[in-house]
């Protein structure tokens, strides 16, 4: 009898496992839609007027009606949110060796950097407009001071957590601080490193379009700023789905940079 | 005891605070001689500044009082004639078995400049190493995905390669289990027949020190200092079997009722 048993229940517990592992591939795409679905059905039931909560069929109609404008948009705010990031990365990256150098230094700067990263960014739009006026440059500043402070907390922290065994091994062998820093520190810190691109991406694009918004005449911020004056609400969350596209699409390019350069850091889902 | 005469380490009448005048006394009056190819082990209460020691003689650290004298030399800077391994292997995950190996040359002064050229005499080099501890074939591994007792051997082998007259070693088979940490005993004593190389081995296992050990320093509670120096007597080579003669437990029993002793007094 229990052998039986045995025999079965594998069999019964293989088929839903295989059909499990297709649901999980399934599972962003059909939950996305399960969110628009409710969306719709909500907007419908509560009769909300388009001014004011328009449905997800009104505002991928917006989005073909307004392909040119949005398409357009959306590249220069992809443009401002890209190079600001980029500068941030080598900035991030630099500021972050820096102060990951010497406890000095991370004790020093660290309190600067909390302070400046709690300024709110968009209240650093105006002074930009001051200096460099309207338009792509405070769009991309804004995006590299509000992203490029994870970078440098995360390059930071993965020096200053060096093992001090490591260290103790090295220093004994005549190791001076710049092998160190080259053979361990910097490799160890990569993780961090590219793990926090994924953060300071969907960042960058919180500062490119907040500039956009305020001091721009380009730039899906702009648009949904002019939308949003002629109450033009479709276009406006047009402007929202476009961004989460962009942004879900940069996370996951960030995403995949992180596991081709850093496999190692993954170890536990390539063991053996 | 004709290898006194010349000691590879030395150390005399050494004081060590940390933390300003006013910081915690490491370790105070301590004295000790080691001995060219000798096989030394430091055993002592927890706390007793066994790490200190280590740091010590390989110049990590630099006494406030006494000195330290290695291969003739004061220590005034880390000594790079020395091999550290500790009961953490700190592998570097990014790195393979066989690079971790090589670390060490690509950071000592005379073996830097050469490593480039002579690269596939190094790689030998570690190859054999890797076939002495038994992980023959395992260099294209990457640590994580060796056993604990692997990575352990590794970090034996990254210890040798430069060739240290010195090996210090500070507990490095505390977080094996019993049958590994044997078999790795056997491979320490092993090599240290074999190489010829000075050891000094930190350890809380009073079995593993007698076992291994040509002489034992029990060391005092903190501030730490050297009570007594034992000489292990058992001939050499010796099998696994001599830790069940009673010679053995009697040498091992001793030590124990020493290092009790240096608790209460603490």
């Amino acid at each position: 009898m229990s052998a039986v048993t045995d025999n079965t229940t594998p069999v019964t517990q293989a088929r839903p496992l295989s059909a499990r592992m297709s649901w999980v591939t399934l599972a962003p795409w059909l939950y996305t839609l399960g969110l628009f679905v409710l969306w719709e059905l909500l907007v419908i039931a509560l009769e909300m007027p388009p001014t004011i909560l328009p449905a997800p069929s009104r505002v991928f109609q917006a989005i073909l009606q307004y392909w040119s404008p949005i398409w357009k948009n959306s590249l220069q705010t992809l443009y401002t949110t890209t190079l600001g990031f980029a500068i941030a990365v080598v900035a991030g990256l630099g500021i972050g060796l820096f102060i990951g150098w010497s406890k000095t230094i991370y004790a020093g700067l660290y309190p600067l950097m909390i302070g400046f990263n709690a300024i709110p960014k968009v209240a650093l739009v105006p002074i930009l407009v001051i200096w460099f006026g309207i338009g792509t440059i405070p769009a991309v500043l804004t995006a590299f001071l509000i992203s490029f402070f994870p970078i440098v907390v995360n390059v930071a922290t993965g020096l200053a957590t060096i093992e001090p065994e490591t260290e103790d091994v090295l220093r004994a062998l005549g190791a001076k601080k710049m092998d160190i820093m080259l053979k361990v520190g910097i490799p160890r810190s990569m993780p961090y490193f590219f793990g926090s691109l994924k953060i300071a991406i969907t960042l960058a694009f919180v500062g490119s379009v907040v500039s956009e918004t305020v001091a721009s005449n380009y730039g899906l911020g702009n648009m949904m700023s002019s939308a949003q004056s002629q109450f033009n609400v479709p276009l406006v969350f047009a402007g929202l789905l476009m961004l989460a596209v962009e942004g879900i699409a940069m996370y996951a390019f960030m995403a995949w940079i992180e596991r081709r350069m850093t496999g190692w850091a993954h170890r536990s889902t390539m063991a053996q | 005891m004709a290898h006194l005469v010349s000691p590879l380490v030395s150390i005399e009448n050494v004081d060590m605070r940390y933390g300003g005048p006013n910081g915690t006394l490491a370790v105070s009056g301590l004295n000790m001689k080691v001995g060219k190819g000798e096989f030394a082990a430091v055993v002592g209460p927890s706390g007793c500044g066994k790490s200190t020691l280590m740091k010590l003689v390989t110049g990590l650290h630099i006494p406030q009082g006494g000195g330290v004298i290695v291969a003739g030399k004061q220590v005034t800077e880390p000594v790079s004639i020395v091999g550290m391994a500790f009961q953490n292997p700190t592998m570097l995950p990014w790195r393979t078995t066989l690079d971790n190996i090589l670390l060490p040359l690509e950071i000592v002064e005379r073996h830097r400049h050469r490593l480039r050229r002579h690269k596939a005499e190094y790689v030998e080099k570690a190859e054999h190493l890797l076939e002495t501890v038994g992980l023959k074939g395992f260099g294209s591994k990457f640590p994580w995905q060796l056993s604990g007792g692997m990575q352990q051997r590794a970090n034996l082998c990254r210890a040798l390669i430069h060739e240290p007259e010195l090996l210090m070693l500070d507990e490095p088979f505390g977080a094996l289990d019993a049958f590994t940490r044997e078999e790795l005993w056997c491979v320490i004593r092993d090599l240290h027949a074999a190489q010829g190389v000075t050891i000094v081995l930190v350890t809380h296992d009073l079995r593993e020190a007698t076992f291994l050990a040509d002489r034992i320093f029990v060391m005092s509670a903190r501030p730490g200092r050297i009570l007594k120096e034992h000489v292990v007597p058992f001939a050499r080579p010796r099998d696994l079997e001599v830790m069940y003669e009673k010679g053995f437990n009697d040498m091992v029993h001793e030590l124990h009722g020493e290092i009790a002793k240096a608790r209460v007094a603490a």
